[in-house]
């Protein structure tokens, strides 16, 4: 039986690791290399790495830090940061990446889904909504730029357009919950996965295995993404790379 | 010396790393000239099938691999879409396969019906059950799993040729085998230690 996917998220800035609150308040946790080491060790079930310069800056991947990541991984790599061009998601393929993540270049230049999944396959091709709801309103929506510009574009109607556009995997990040411990959003989460036909990822507010495997209970098979929840220990945060034992994912996810 | 093809797809640092933890010689081959004293191949991939084969062909290895796996018999280990590439053709493309296992390669819509519950591509860690001896062997069969990142599957024109099975809602086949020539649709490169046992039985394999 297909499992659903317990994944580690890990925010890359200037070279190094960070946690951010909502967006914000970005924390150095330490060096990205020596966090894919652990999750080898650990087992881990995948692992996405975003980089949450590169776009805001206008910068290319850095591929030398793809290229020491990816030797170093010994689990599926999800990238993200950067990728404006059918020529980035290549490179970035041939260092070894499995995945390549697009963001707000999906609003700019849709098309670049469809040519991306023709070169390097559509299940290499994942696209990361950042959402968050409006105000006095149910609804979400898509903001980008590490949740500084809003889109004005109902999720919903965005999940539709990529999806007919060939996309393998949607990553959908709750920015209101994003390193809040608060729990995932599971009703909405719900609603949106109702609609969607390629893997699902969900990420933003995990504190706890329960929480994963309590959203997997009502959602049904998914990825469940977090970033705090395995960089962090105790309620004073201090830095800690854990991951669960395959028992516990048992126990709390997989059954449910 | 295992030799890993690199004709730009696929994770081949992965696969080195791997090898070179267990202490197994591994080369990289890049063009024809590397390939010697090659005595077993692993044909990886990651992406689209026609894109696959272009590469493949653009290498200018294919002469020289069909050579070393179709006469000399030199076991060939293809991984994704470098298993996908050895059928006679596939759904996903127009380019000819390189016909190494009579099959074709099918959508994965053909046999699952895809809602919010069965998403494609089937993507992330599925049970695998083998009827192979040597390339699954010492892997313990009750909890095998391997990592899954596709859209499309190999069906087998001979039955014979299926070495193991993946349910996902249906029954498909994930590995296939003719006398020298392996392929595996899952990554064992990128599925752990399961992925390592296997990556170790076939460096192990006797020549056929």
């Amino acid at each position: 039986m297909l499992r659903s996917r317990v994944i580690p998220c890990l925010l890359v800035q200037d070279g190094g690791l960070v946690k951010t609150v909502k967006f914000k308040d970005s924390k150095y946790v330490g060096d990205p290399i020596n966090a894919v080491r652990i999750f080898n060790e650990k087992e881990a079930d995948e692992l996405i790495v975003l980089d949450i310069d590169a776009s805001v800056n206008n910068a290319e991947p850095d591929y030398k830090m793809i290229e020491h990541l990816a030797k170093e991984c010994r689990m599926p790599l999800c990238y993200g940061g950067g990728i404006k061009t059918l020529a980035h998601a290549e490179k970035i393929v041939t260092l070894g990446v499995e995945k390549v993540a697009l963001s707000s270049v999906v609003f700019d230049q849709p098309s670049l889904i469809v040519e991306i999944a023709n070169k390097i396959g559509r299940q290499s091709v994942v696209v990361v909504l950042d959402v968050k709801k409006k105000t006095l309103s149910s609804n979400y929506n898509v903001w980008t730029l590490n949740g500084r510009h809003n889109m004005k574009k109902n999720v919903v109607d965005v999940i539709q357009q990529v999806q007919n556009l060939g996309v393998g995997e949607i990553i959908l990040n709750f920015i209101d919950f994003d390193g809040t411990e608060a729990g995932y959003p599971v009703k909405v989460i719900q609603q949106l996965k109702s609609d969607i036909e390629v893997p699902l990822t969900i990420m933003g507010g995990a504190k706890s295995l329960e929480d994963m495997g309590g959203a997997v209970e009502q959602c049904g098979l998914m990825g469940v993404a977090a970033g705090s929840l395995f960089v962090f220990k105790g309620k004073y945060r201090a830095v800690l790379i854990n991951y669960p034992e395959r028992q516990q994912k048992e126990e709390f996810i997989y059954g449910k | 010396m295992i030799t890993i093809i690199d004709y730009g797809l696929g994770n081949i640092q992965a696969f080195l790393n791997i090898y070179k933890k267990l202490h197994i010689p591994v080369q990289v081959a890049k063009s024809e000239n590397d390939l010697e004293g090659a005595s077993k191949l692993i044909l990886p991939g990651v992406g689209h099938f026609d894109y696959a084969m272009q590469r493949f062909n653009d290498s200018g290895m294919r002469g020289e691999v069909e050579s070393l796996v179709l006469q000399n018999n030199v076991p060939v280990l293809g991984v994704c879409v470098g298993m996908q590439i050895m059928a006679n053709s596939s759904e996903e493309g127009v380019e000819s396969g390189l016909g190494w296992i009579g099959g074709t390669i099918k959508s994965l819509e053909s046999i699952v019906k895809v809602g919010n519950n069965l998403p494609l591509p089937h993507m992330g860690w599925n049970s695998v059950t083998p009827n192979h001896k040597d390339l699954f062997n010492n892997i313990d069969s009750g909890d095998l799993e391997f990592y899954f990142l596709h859209s499309y599957y190999f069906d087998c024109t001979s039955q014979e040729n299926c070495i193991a099975s993946t349910d996902y809602s249906s029954n498909f086949c994930c590995a296939v085998n003719n006398k020298n020539i392996f392929g595996v649709q899952f990554h064992p490169e990128k599925s752990h230690h399961f992925g390592v046992n296997l990556l170790k039985n076939f460096a192990e394999l006797g020549v056929c």
